[in-house]
């Protein structure tokens, strides 16, 4: 017991040393140079809510609502009794969840016209989502189907001994309950979602289709400062962190309710 | 269909998980407003004979036949059939994201068809008939379990079922809280109900059965009138089973 005390002062102290220490070293006057100009900062505004944030919401919404739809389909063709469903779900899950997304982005966007002449229209908005839906489809799939199988068995059973069909069973009974289980997961995927978006920069964007981390690139190639870099990375946290915030709520109530 | 088939009629019934057979060829003939207890020890494949008649699990060999269908014939519209079966869980099984209310509803809507409003007033008066008419938006977790089971019970009865199977249904609940339940598959017995009920409360078998099975190793071991089969038991098993429970 004292000893430990001993050990937690002794962190403590070693912990404001190292604090003072660093103060002294910094160059502040460098570090403000680099990363908080001002007249950098107001120069990126409007356009870096107007453009960037709006886009990496607009995208981050479409790719998971497309993930999402994907991902249902997927998790009920790997629970089917068909055996083709259910190895076709495994490939898919397996084959995007294993490949970079990046990959998978540039694969939409550059691959399928090379090799097959398919031209996704939309430009970032359509090869983007759909890159970005796909490998989050991949990842969501798993996790609803571990939704359903949190589902006691007892209530298909029951919901199918007052003569429900699977499908109407699947759909009042059991998918309404698997939801409610896996809302915190799935609002770290829609987390996951936001940030990945800025990998979107690989498929070269118009000055209106910028997502944050491309508006920041440009901005830092036009400035030669990083400057931008801590705007946007304010900008990640403003729309993430409130999210992680509500899982936390989320996870705290559920551990509670049931 | 046959006005005159009973019910429920089981043809050497067989079912196996596996290398386990748990029933052993069983054959059953239920008539009309009858009640029937299913007694035996654990494992002895007494759930899973009643779990047979409504296809939660299927047969591997012989024939179920409700009110002259044979519900293990492919062709069959098992949905439909499951319809008329009532059917009341060991742990209650109600729907814990619907209210009470809802709980009655849902299947009406969506499987007979009802309109909201018909379905509503349906499910209110099923549940005065339990006792629980102003438990009715409550969500089930707020309720006892005996509160819980009369409500799966209501439930059921919604449907209008022409049968109805209680597989365990007092043997999740409190002692205090049987008693509740017990009356209301009483009064269910006396207004004519065909029910087979798997339990363990040999004093309401006593009371309330038309017939008993004693079921042990998958087979019928025995078969009667309370008065015989729990009081004066012909079978060995039976005798070592009933002296077991009562203690």
């Amino acid at each position: 017991m004292r000893r430990a005390e001993i050990r937690r002062r002794v962190i403590y102290v070693a912990t404001i040393i190292l604090l003072v220490v660093l103060a002294f070293t910094i160059d502040w006057q460098q570090l403000q140079q680099s990363f908080f100009q001002p007249d950098i900062i107001k120069a990126m505004f409007p356009d870096v809510i107007l453009i960037g944030a709006k886009n990496t919401i607009i995208y981050t919404t479409l790719a998971f609502s497309f993930g999402l739809v994907l991902a249902l389909f997927l998790a009920l063709m790997k629970r089917s009794t068909i055996g083709p469903y259910r190895w076709f779900a495994t490939g898919y899950i397996e084959l995007f969840r294993g490949l970079p997304a990046l990959i998978t982005i540039i694969l939409v966007a550059f691959g399928l016209p090379l090799a097959l002449g398919i031209r996704i229209p939309g430009g970032t908005l359509g090869k983007g989502t759909l890159g970005l839906g796909l490998v989050a489809g991949a990842y969501m799939a798993e996790t609803i189907r571990a939704g359903i199988e949190a589902v006691p068995r007892g209530q298909m059973e029951a919901a199918r001994s007052l003569g429900m069909p699977k499908s109407t069973a699947m759909t009042y009974i059991i998918l309404p309950q698997a939801f409610r289980i896996i809302i915190p997961p799935l609002t770290n995927e829609l987390v996951l979602l936001i940030k990945d978006t800025s990998l979107l920069f690989v498929i070269g964007t118009t000055p209106l289709s910028k997502e944050l981390t491309k508006f920041a690139r440009d901005f830092m190639t036009s400035t030669q400062n990083a400057t931008p870099l801590t705007v946007v990375a304010f900008m990640y946290l403003l729309i993430t962190l409130p999210m992680t915030f509500l899982v936390q709520r989320l996870e705290r109530k559920a551990g509670k309710g049931r | 269909m046959t006005v005159s088939a009973p019910p429920i009629e089981i043809e050497d019934l067989h079912k196996s998980f596996g290398e386990l057979e748990v029933l052993r060829g069983v054959d059953l003939s239920v008539t009309t407003g009858e009640v029937i207890c299913i007694i035996g020890p654990s494992g002895s494949g007494k759930s899973t004979l009643l779990r047979c008649v409504n296809l939660l699990e299927v047969p591997s060999a012989g024939r179920v036949l409700i009110e002259g269908y044979d519900i293990t014939d492919p062709e069959t519209d098992v949905d439909e059939v499951r319809a008329k079966i009532g059917m009341v869980f060991q742990q209650f099984n109600l729907f814990p994201h619907l209210t009470v209310l809802k709980n009655l509803t849902i299947a009406q809507r969506k499987v007979l068809g009802r309109a909201t409003d018909e379905a509503i007033s349906v499910a209110e008066a099923m549940l005065s008939r339990v006792g629980l008419a102003d438990k009715r938006d409550e969500y089930p977790i707020r309720l006892s379990g005996g509160q819980q089971q009369r409500v799966a019970i209501a439930r059921s009865l919604c449907m209008n079922p022409d049968m109805m199977l209680f597989d365990e249904p007092t043997s999740a609940l409190d002692p205090e809280l049987i008693d509740e339940v017990l009356d209301v598959m009483r009064a269910l017995a006396d207004e004519g109900m065909t029910m087979l009920i798997v339990t363990h409360e040999m004093r309401f078998a006593k009371q309330v059965a038309d017939r008993v099975l004693f079921i042990d190793e998958g087979v019928i071991q025995e078969q009667g009138p309370p008065s015989d089969v729990l009081e004066n038991p012909k079978n060995e098993r039976t005798r070592r089973f009933l002296r077991a429970v009562e203690h």
